[in-house]
């Protein structure tokens, strides 16, 4: 079994993927680093001080006067006076949302790439690790060898679990050093408010409390891990079913989308949380932002995401052990 | 006595409603080369891709070495090395980053042995190259050195020559030739080339439809199918006495007959008698191409 990683993983690195990945998550939290750091420059100038209150309070201002418009549809309000309750109770508790720091991008960049950003990554390595073998047809000479079916995909499975974790600790990472040039490498303890529990348009702050960042980046680690563990499986289990890997690769990339153009309009179709994509963004129900239907919680997320874990992986391997190879 | 390396039993594939392979039985023995007969589309492939685990028979068992491949499919395996089609390897990996992924999944094989089957191939200068820079020619001698890994008792190459120069081929040859006579290795070849397959091969089956319509050594399947050709004078003559006897064909100035040790002097005898003049009495092999287009009836038609 370990032979049979140690060569899954010589052909990963052979085809470069992993630093393509490394590259790519480069480039984006270099842009992201900027405009964050335009983004800061620009509140600066327009309140004219560096104090992150004052800043907070215009936040609730604006929000309350969208608000206060009458063309916002039902949905859009509920949310926004969510988030409105949240600000207030940042202003009121004297804490800053965005304490600017690395630890914080690192925080936000997770938050924000947990749905999209992060799969796609996955996909890359993911999407042809077996259908790649059917279309260099280096099937047949892995399957004739004198190793069980399972076995082979079970190490091809391993590596990629492997690779899940390498990319996500090199996302924490690279985001953690590239933005520190700019932010500073500082907030690791900074407080971070989690527990908003959502009854409905109100927020239940009864379960509020702060925990220190670099718990709460675990968390968001431990989440993004996760997803990106579920839709990797997804892949995964494409790439045994459809032998070409640009067509795995693009059923993959179109349930993605729609998941994210979903996210902003099942609020009235119930029945949509049940597709994974819809449940990818794990991280927002520990920082507090509705759900985009209701009644969707983080266990039930959860559930939902291990019960296609556990589908696509029960089907990767009975299609692998038992198709017969042309 | 010679010991069977593979052996074949009523084997059947059937893909919907239509049965590609009809029933084949062979068998294989030590030190043989076997050569698998047939046009293309005649179920060749498929029943190689049974033999080596690739799909599966819907009836029928095959045993290598005396385990039966799906039953005992990994010790099956470890007495076989095979190519199907082209040797396909990673295209992105050295030749010898190559041979070391398929010797992490083989038992018991260690550097020594990499190094012994790249030099049996002739390939030590390039090995350490990408396989992409590799000619068509190199890839087939890697993809050999990657069936010999594990000292197979039996290879399995399906279409070895394909792709390679006339000089390839005859190395090809000369390289399966001496792995079974001086490594006792048997060797199952399918081809559609039969000049390829007569100079190659101890016995051949040649397959079509799905089933196989003959099995037999080469020397023998030819010799059933020898011929006379007959010059005489006046030939309407000769033909209507040789016509009495056997059957008959003609052929511009000669008169074909079967050969036929016994027979053939009283044929002559009778010719002579009746004021026949025999100028020329011409014994011929059929090349193996005859043979094969009489014995699949030259149909190329696919059903």
């Amino acid at each position: 079994m370990n032979n049979l990683v140690q060569n899954e993983m010589m052909k990963l690195l052979a085809k470069k993927r992993l630093i393509i990945i490394g590259l790519i998550v480069g480039i984006l939290v270099l842009m992201f680093t900027y405009a964050q750091y335009k983004q800061v420059e620009e509140q600066r100038e327009k309140l004219g001080t560096d104090d992150w209150r004052a800043a907070l309070q215009q936040q609730i201002i604006d929000t309350q006067n969208r608000l206060g418009s009458n063309r916002m549809l039902d949905e859009w309000r509920e949310q926004l006076q969510v988030s409105l309750k949240q600000q207030q109770y940042y202003l009121d508790h004297d804490i800053n949302p965005s304490e600017p720091g690395a630890a914080t991008f690192t925080r936000m960049f997770l938050e924000n790439a947990i749905d999209l950003f992060i799969p796609l990554l996955i996909m890359i390595v993911a999407s042809d690790m077996v259908s790649s073998e059917n279309s260099q047809g280096t099937i047949k000479l892995l399957l004739t060898r004198p190793v069980e079916r399972w076995k082979i995909l079970l190490s091809k499975y391993v590596t990629l679990l492997l690779s899940v974790s390498i990319i996500v600790a090199v996302t924490a990472l690279l985001s953690y050093l590239l933005s520190g040039i700019v932010f500073g490498y500082q907030g690791w303890g900074a407080p971070v408010i989690t527990g908003f529990e959502l009854k409905g348009a109100d927020v239940d702050v009864s379960q509020v409390r702060l925990v220190e960042q670099w718990k709460f980046l675990l968390m968001d680690l431990g989440l993004v891990w996760l997803v990106a563990v579920v839709v990797g499986t997804l892949s995964f289990m494409l790439s045994v079913l459809v032998r070409s890997t640009p067509a795995g690769m693009g059923i993959m990339l179109a349930a993605l989308i729609s998941g994210a153009i979903l996210n902003n309009m099942v609020s009235s179709w119930e029945s949509a949380k049940y597709f994974f994509m819809v449940n990818l963004k794990l991280t927002a129900y520990i920082s507090g932002t509705a759900p985009p239907i209701e009644g969707m919680t983080l266990l039930s997320s959860v559930i939902t995401l291990l019960v296609w874990w556990a589908l696509a992986l029960i089907v990767s391997f009975t299609v692998f052990t038992r198709r017969d190879v042309y | 006595m010679k010991q069977v390396t593979l052996s074949v039993r009523d084997l059947k594939k059937r893909i919907g409603k239509r049965e590609i392979i009809k029933g084949i039985d062979f068998e294989l023995n030590e030190g043989e080369v076997f050569g698998f007969l047939g046009p293309n589309g005649a179920g060749k492939t498929t029943t190689i891709r049974m033999l080596v685990g690739l799909i599966k028979p819907t009836s029928g068992s095959i045993h290598i070495c005396g385990y039966d491949v799906r039953q005992d499919f990994t010790k099956a395996m470890k007495q076989m090395g095979c190519i199907v089609e082209n040797p396909e390897l990673y295209p992105f990996l050295s030749g010898w980053d190559n041979l070391l992924h398929f010797a992490r999944m083989l038992p018991d094989v260690d550097e020594t042995r990499m190094d012994e089957v790249v030099e049996l191939v002739g390939l030590q200068a390039r090995i350490h190259d990408k396989v992409k820079t590799y000619s068509l020619g190199m890839r087939q001698r890697l993809g050999i050195a990657q069936a010999m890994l594990n000292s197979p008792k039996l290879l399995i190459l399906d279409e070895p020559t394909n792709g390679l120069d006339p000089a390839g081929i005859r190395e090809m040859r000369q390289f399966i030739r001496k792995l079974a006579e001086e490594e006792g290795m048997s060797v199952l070849v399918s081809s559609h080339l039969l000049g390829e397959i007569q100079q190659l091969c101890d016995r051949v089956a040649i397959i079509k439809g799905g089933e196989i319509i003959k099995t037999d050594t080469v020397e023998s399947l030819l010799s059933t199918q020898e011929r006379i050709f007959w010059r005489v004078e006046p030939i309407q003559k000769g033909a209507e006495i040789l016509s009495s006897f056997t059957e008959i064909t003609l052929d511009q100035k000669y008169i074909i007959t079967a050969y036929d040790e016994l027979k053939t002097p009283e044929w002559n005898a009778a010719l002579n008698q009746a004021g026949v003049r025999v100028h020329e009495m011409n014994r011929k092999l059929p090349g193996l191409e005859e043979l094969f287009l009489q014995v699949t009836g030259g149909g190329a038609g696919i059903e």
